[in-house]
């Protein structure tokens, strides 16, 4: 059986700017794919080639084995697709919006009929179906965008930052949904610049950074791979750069002591990565302390995801989001979504 | 959690309920590109029902034209228009014509925010049979707003004694708005996907706008004007909608070989006017399938 997504060496630029330099992953029959990544990585151009939004310059992508290059209407049957910013007619009741869309993929009326109460009722939107979209709340807008998402009954559902904008416990809600319609046999992929929602939710994950595939497995084998256990250590609330350097090659010659670093961005904190020991919170206590040096703070973990994009592009995911953020121009990214 | 997205009330309908069966749909190219079609085109309609002003002011603005522009020539003095028509009378023929050409002219604005707003997508991504269900709808609803406009101000016309053509030739004058309507429908959906966005549209629509309706003889016959603009007003597609549309409220006889203008390069017949008419559509429509193709393949 043909993977229900393949994509191989896909690359895209915009002009001069390659949006997606080398992308090849796979996503399985029934499982939740995450793609992860901070923002401006590709992500949305990746989802935007799949989704037969944009025309790669090189590459291939299978849907069940049918080339979205060569059957793109075949492989749209297959798709369903919520994009990032929801787009509704606001001047269309939820009803109305979800028959146009039945219409689009031939359903045939009764048929929509049908599968349009179930959806409303799914997704706990009767009471607004007959509203205007333009009144709905950014919540209830992303339902009812699922709704339209799922009317054709998609082999793979695409959702490109799905909970964006949303409040916690609406977030857990969609992730609670997907969940079950992973288990209905749905393959879902979803792209998302929260760790812990792929952490939560992905069975497999592909890390992307700059246009590159960095990392593809599941969320635990990633994590594993890395080894070590995570140590945060806060010797003042804001440390001045000498004492954390200091600190930093105290620690550093410990034998538990893997690797360390001093973190500009967490005011000064070192990041270590130590042998898995219950001892080590003690002795790195015991170096500090012999050496007349406070601590304001230090916290032991697993490798998280973040450590896995850590440890593969030397940054973490928030600030390759802060120096993302400061050199993105928004207005060329919206120009190459419009069609 | 029961197996809903709701959090307040419990009900037993869960995810699993949406495959309600996977069994492929039937697929009938033709059927499916009418009922995608219809869809969009009943989009189209649901939003003038709740948004009517544009429909209102496209009639209104038409019957300002006729009342106060006629107004303005009323002490013209009479002939001067040629065949003792009273100003009245000769402007109504224009007035139907450049109803339709601005409304045909505006078919790309809901479009273009389509575009913008990222709606046009949600088309794009579905399996339509062709996309030019999307370029059809808008034809369908332009038509026929210009088909409503139009017969209000033949209404309106006939009641400021401008008289009625016959059936026949209400038949005719539909034809001339269609064969118009779908040229620059064309033209402006054409524009749409060639132009960055809406504000560019504006400017372009605003700039066609009035001097196509100058160089035609909407509002004066060729005679008045100078020879250059003559020369203008004989390649302007408004000219050959706008002279047989007046040759029918004027002459009670007529057939296809019925002279309806003598333009500079020679006597144009009605018939000859329907054939550029023709004409004008097949091109805008031709020229712009490179675009579409481009931008909706």
């Amino acid at each position: 059986m043909a993977a229900a997504v393949l994509i191989q060496n896909l690359s895209k630029s915009y002009g001069t700017v390659p949006a997606v330099k080398d992308v090849s992953f796979q996503v399985n029959h029934g499982e939740i794919f995450g793609l992860l990544g901070p923002n401006g990585a590709g992500k949305t151009t990746t989802i935007r080639c799949l989704c037969t939004l944009a025309k790669p310059d090189s590459g291939s992508i299978e849907i069940g084995g049918v080339s979205v290059l060569e059957q793109p209407r075949e492989a749209r049957k297959m798709l369903g697709y919520v994009a990032q910013e929801v787009a509704l007619d606001k001047i269309l009741t939820g009803r109305e919006l979800l028959e146009l869309q039945a219409a689009l993929y031939h359903i045939p009326k009764r048929e929509a009929k049908q599968r349009i109460e179930v959806l409303l009722e799914v997704l706990d939107l009767h009471s607004y179906a007959d509203k205007k979209t333009g009144t709905y709340s950014g919540g209830l807008k992303r339902r009812i965008d699922l709704a339209a998402g799922l009317l054709h009954q998609p082999e793979v559902l695409v959702l490109d930052e799905p909970t964006v904008g949303l409040d916690i416990e609406s977030r857990v809600v969609v992730w609670d949904f997907l969940r079950q319609l992973r288990a209905s046999g749905t393959t879902i992929i979803i792209t998302s610049h929260y760790l812990e929602e792929v952490d939560a939710l992905a069975d497999r994950v592909g890390i992307i950074d700059r246009g590159l595939v960095i990392a593809e497995g599941t969320p635990s084998t990633l994590k594993n791979r890395l080894g070590g256990d995570r140590i945060t250590l806060r010797i003042r609330e804001f440390t001045p750069p000498a004492e954390a350097e200091k600190a930093r090659h105290l620690l550093s010659e410990l034998p538990c002591v893997q690797a360390a670093i001093v973190n500009p961005n967490q005011a000064n904190a070192l990041n270590l990565v130590v042998t898995p020991d219950p001892d080590v919170l003690m002795t790195i206590q015991q170096s500090l302390k012999a050496a007349e040096l406070p601590i304001f703070g230090i916290s032991q973990s697993r490798p998280s995801l973040d450590d896995v994009y850590l440890a593969a592009t030397g940054k973490t995911l928030l600030d390759a989001e802060l120096s993302a953020a400061s050199s993105r121009d928004l207005k060329a990214e919206k120009k190459q979504s419009m069609r | 959690m029961s197996g809903t997205i709701n959090t307040s009330e419990p009900t037993n309908v869960q995810a699993k309920d949406i495959y309600r069966s996977r069994e492929p749909l039937a697929s009938n190219g033709f059927a499916d590109f009418i009922q995608e079609t219809l869809a969009l085109t009943k989009r189209l309609f649901i939003q003038l029902q709740r948004r009517p002003s544009t429909l209102v002011a496209g009639i209104i603005q038409p019957l300002m034209w006729l009342l106060l522009f006629g107004a303005l020539f009323q002490n013209a003095p009479q002939g001067m228009m040629g065949n003792d028509l009273s100003y009245g009378q000769f402007l109504g023929a224009g007035l139907i014509v450049f109803t339709a050409f601005v409304g045909a002219l505006n078919a790309g604005l809901p479009v273009m925010f389509d575009r913008e707003f990222g709606f046009l997508n949600r088309l794009l991504v579905a399996p339509l049979a062709s996309r030019y269900s999307i370029v059809a709808a808008s034809a369908i609803y332009i038509v026929a707003l210009s088909f409503v406009q139009t017969a209000a101000i033949i209404g309106v016309n006939a009641l400021m004694g401008a008289g009625l053509p016959s059936i026949a030739g209400l038949g005719i004058i539909a034809l001339i708005i269609l064969l118009l309507v779908l040229g620059v429908t064309a033209l402006s959906l054409g524009l749409t996907f060639a132009l960055p966005g809406h504000i560019e549209l504006i400017a372009v629509i605003f700039v066609v706008n009035l001097p196509l309706l100058f160089a035609s003889t909407a509002l004066a016959p060729l005679a008045f004007m100078p020879q250059w603009l003559q020369l203008v007003a004989c390649l302007n597609p408004l000219t050959y909608a706008i002279e047989p549309i007046r040759y029918l409220y004027t002459h009670p006889q007529w057939d296809l070989s019925s002279i309806v203008l003598q333009a500079t390069w020679g006597d144009v017949s009605f018939g000859t006017s329907l054939s550029i008419l023709v004409g004008f559509a097949l091109l805008t429509l031709t020229a712009i399938q490179p675009l579409l193709k481009r931008r909706l393949a």
